[in-house]
């Protein structure tokens, strides 16, 4: 290997895992918080709540088989918690956290969600806005 | 009894109290309800499975179209069917495959009543369902020591854990890893058949635990199987293996 290509591979991993690490904007337009928490809210569109506890008082009944979303926004940028919320298997395999934009690599999905995605592109910068709102 | 045999069985009891002191992690679904929900599982006037159960006690003597009744055949129930729920899925040399206690007593009809088989989930399958299992109440669950199983036991293990639909979680996701914690308002229990056909609030209704298990499919956005399908028998027998030596406590009050 020349030295070159070495110290060019040297560089690489901080590289690459900012680029692992987040993902840009999925529609190029700001999403709107105020929808992002009714989707967030809703346990038959975002689901959310089934796992995690969030800032939403009227909803009585959270899951807490995942970390809370309050303060989300002050622990991650709006791109890495796009990535997170569009597919965290990228950065956790074993993760259980469900695949919100991604229709790869599934298996046996229900003949009414073949082909979709959790959310659409719109509701994922919906959400995203939403939880960068949330600061600690 | 060998000298051999008595040692074993010996070994295998005080094994079995030996893990019982030591704490065995498993707990059934009761064992996560609330007190209300319990004392209403407990009381049979207050159970609503125990409807059932009468209707199911009534369908026992009752003559079919070929003149017997399953009580001509099976006699009293309640010395004759103690323990039965508790071994099924089982290996059936009339039918050649393994088959749950629904399919065993469809088969009993088909055969020996010359009589149609009960749809899945029908009041009729349920009713006798329910009643059979009563008679299991505080047995332990005994899978048959079946190689004949073995495939099918296997084959559960395999789909338990396996991610599916469009949420892509597995069984072993919820019911081994997070089992205690809470999906939403509900308690994840570890997902041991010990008290079916059960009585979910939920659905108002009697169902069998292939109906809870297309619950928890559908849960995940994957494409529940038909009743008849083998994937539920592979999960029952997998399910059962691993409640083995728990108390049946059918038929349940669930959430
Ligand atoms: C089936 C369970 C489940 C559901 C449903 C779920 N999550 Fe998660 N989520 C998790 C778990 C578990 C983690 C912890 C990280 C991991 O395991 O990879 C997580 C992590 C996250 C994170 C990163 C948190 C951090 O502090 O690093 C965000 C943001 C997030 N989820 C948002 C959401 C949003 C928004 C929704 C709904 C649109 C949602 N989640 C639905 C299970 C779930
Ligand atoms: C996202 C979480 C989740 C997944 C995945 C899941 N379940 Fe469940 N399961 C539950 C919850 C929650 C309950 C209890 C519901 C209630 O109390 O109303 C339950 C109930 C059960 C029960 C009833 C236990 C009892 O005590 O009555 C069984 C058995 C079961 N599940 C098996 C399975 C199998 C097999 C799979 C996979 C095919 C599966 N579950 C997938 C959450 C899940």
């Amino acid at each position: 290997m020349s030295r070159a290509l070495a110290a060019l591979l040297l560089l690489l991993p901080g590289a690459a895992v900012a680029q692992q690490d987040s993902m840009p904007s999925l529609t190029g337009k700001p999403g709107d918080p105020a929808r992002g928490r009714a989707i967030v809210a809703n346990r038959t569109v975002g689901l959310c709540l089934l796992c995690h506890g969030a800032p939403i008082p009227e909803e009585r009944f959270q899951g807490n088989l995942a970390p809370s979303l309050a303060g989300a926004g002050s622990r991650a940028t709006p791109d890495q918690l796009r990535l997170r919320v569009a597919d965290a298997a990228r950065l956790n395999p074993d993760t259980i956290m469900p695949p919100y934009y991604r229709v790869d690599g599934l298996t046996r999905v229900a003949r009414s969600f073949q082909g979709k995605t959790i959310l659409t592109a719109e509701q994922i910068e919906d959400v995203v806005a939403y939880l960068a709102s949330l600061k600690d | 009894m060998t000298g051999l045999r008595l040692a074993a069985v010996l070994l295998a009891v005080f094994a079995a109290s030996f893990a019982l002191a030591q704490g065995d992690p498993r707990r059934s679904g009761y064992r996560e309800m609330g007190p209300a929900l319990q004392k209403m599982q407990d009381d049979d006037a207050a159970n609503p499975a125990m409807l059932f159960v009468q209707a199911g006690a009534a369908a026992w003597a009752e003559k079919a179209a070929a003149g017997k009744s399953c009580a001509d055949c099976h006699g009293d129930a309640t010395a004759s069917m103690k323990g039965v729920a508790a071994r099924y899925p089982a290996f059936s040399a009339e039918a050649g495959k393994p088959i749950d206690l629904e399919g065993r007593i469809n088969l009993c009809r088909t055969t020996h009543q010359q009589a149609e088989a009960l749809a899945p989930e029908s009041d009729g399958l349920l009713a006798l369902s329910a009643y059979v299992a009563l008679q299991s109440r505080g047995q332990p669950i005994a899978p048959p020591d079946d190689a004949r199983l073995s495939n099918l036991r296997a084959e559960g293990a395999e789909l338990y854990k396996r991610r599916q639909g469009q949420l892509n979680l597995s069984c072993a996701n919820c019911h081994d890893d997070h089992a205690g914690r809470k999906l939403a308002g509900a308690t994840i229990p570890q997902g041991h058949p010990t008290g079916y056909p059960i009585y979910r609030l939920e659905w108002q209704a009697l169902g069998s635990l292939k109906r809870r298990l297309r619950n928890c499919v559908i849960g995940m956005r994957a494409e529940p199987w038909s009743y008849d399908a083998a994937d539920y028998l592979a999960l029952e027998s997998f399910l059962m293996q691993r409640a083995k030596g728990m108390a049946m406590d059918a038929p349940g009050v669930r959430p």
